[in-house]
């Protein structure tokens, strides 16, 4: 089959589809937070929220729109500069962007009553558990690299969708588990977190380095060490943030009573 | 709370944290120069080795992973105590010089050495670094824990309230 021609009609198809849901969604964000920002029980929705959401839905659809999704058929390089924004980037942004703090603030007591039923279910519990999103999120990076997924995914259409929604959910579910900016109803502590944090960031730099040593089948030696670099530092860099806001977080929920505490041993 | 010398009267659980903040941040800080001077400044280490042994790869990625993690838990932890008013400053420096020694010689000789990550520096005789790298790192660690139990001995360990 002609590469080029399958790759042409499956961008003409989904391109505008694509297109389209990033822009709903960022109407519907904005809809949402200026509308609730006038009532007079709330307050108003900060900017940096919708700046962040923006900024997220821009990180995922860029690499499948535009001059990035063509570079990545054929550029490893590019592939992986993709996968640091869909699979780490995006999910860090819409995250910080409390998209289901925003949904609740929308909705109406009844409906956001049955959402957190909803939320409360043992799929979205399991899901949202720190080890099992981990799991997901780089045993997933792990079965795409080493199980010769790579040169297959641009081969199918339908695998290749999957790679990607893989890549994109599994990256939001574990930002979700780790950091917690919407309400996650099933909660674990900051040490249970920073130890499965660690590992997902070990797992991610092994596999870096994994994927400089063993290029995937179909790409050159010094793509990959390329490639491998990038996953490695720039992935660095992205942990940088979700650390600083980890961090953060768990500074900010021990409670100092006073200035000058009262020493005593508890 | 700080005296003239640096030492404190604070109670044991701020003595331990004030220690293992250091600790955490000496493994974080001596990591990053690792990484800044000997990868990115001067390219004397490699990203890679092709000699390096499978547990030298999943050694270096838990490392690299918890001392990036660490550098800045450990300035949180550290900002907490400074809240607080009670860090310890001698502990605290001891413990970064211990930390970045302990690890300094782990990966001297372990990641160097037994799993072979990389050498220090490409050259013939890499010996001689090997030996500046892990003598550099024993002498942090003897300073450091000399620094510790030096800080430990002038500290009132007393329960209750202090001035």
């Amino acid at each position: 089959m002609n590469h080029a021609e399958m790759n042409h009609e499956y961008w003409s198809v989904s391109h505008y589809m694509l297109l389209s849901i990033a822009l709903l969604l960022i109407i519907l964000y904005i809809m949402a937070g200026v509308t609730t920002s006038r009532w007079k029980h709330l307050r108003s929705w900060p900017l940096h929220r919708y700046l962040l959401w923006c900024g997220g839905i821009g990180c995922a659809a860029a690499p499948h729109i535009g001059p990035l999704a063509v570079y990545a058929q054929h550029h490893f390089i590019f592939h992986m500069a993709n996968h640091l924004l869909l699979g780490m980037l995006a999910p860090l942004l819409l995250v910080l962007g409390a998209p289901i703090t925003l949904v609740f603030r929308t909705l109406p007591v009844i409906y956001a009553r049955k959402l957190s039923f909803i939320l409360k279910l043992w799929p979205f519990r399991l899901a949202t558990h720190p080890l099992i999103a981990s799991v997901f999120n780089i045993g997933g990076l792990w079965v795409l690299y080493s199980m010769d997924l790579y040169p297959l995914m641009h081969e199918h259409q339908w695998l290749f969708v999957l790679v990607h929604l893989h890549i994109f959910l599994a990256g939001l579910v574990f930002t979700l588990s780790i950091i917690y900016i919407d309400p996650v109803f099933h909660r674990y502590s900051y040490m249970v977190r920073a130890v499965v944090f660690v590992a997902a960031l070990a797992g991610h730099g092994i596999l870096s380095k994994f994927l400089y040593a063993y290029p995937p089948p179909g790409v050159s030696r010094e793509e990959a060490e390329i490639g491998g670099m990038l996953m490695y530092y720039g992935g660095d860099m992205i942990d940088l943030v979700l650390i600083l806001v980890f961090c953060q977080q768990w500074y900010k929920s021990v409670r100092t009573v006073t200035k000058k505490v009262p020493v005593t041993d508890f | 709370m700080a005296d003239k010398s640096g030492n404190h009267k604070v109670s044991g659980i701020y003595l331990r944290r004030s220690l293992w903040s250091g600790l955490l941040f000496g493994i974080g800080l001596i990591a990053f120069i690792d990484e800044t001077v000997f990868h990115q400044l001067l390219h004397w280490h490699h990203f890679y080795d092709k000699s390096t042994l499978e547990i030298g790869l999943v050694s270096d990625g838990l490392f690299h992973a918890f001392s990036w993690f660490s550098t800045i838990g450990a300035l949180f932890m550290l900002a907490d105590l400074k809240r607080r008013e009670a860090w310890h400053v001698k502990r605290w420096w001891g413990g970064v010089l211990l930390g970045a020694g302990v690890f300094q010689l782990y990966d001297g000789i372990i990641q160097h050495k037994l799993m072979l990550l990389h050498q220090i520096r490409y050259v013939d005789n890499v010996f001689y670094y090997d030996m500046i790298w892990n003598i550099f790192a024993l002498a942090m660690i003897g300073i450091g824990t000399a620094i510790i139990s030096a800080a430990g001995k002038g500290t009132i360990r007393q329960k209750g309230r202090f001035q």
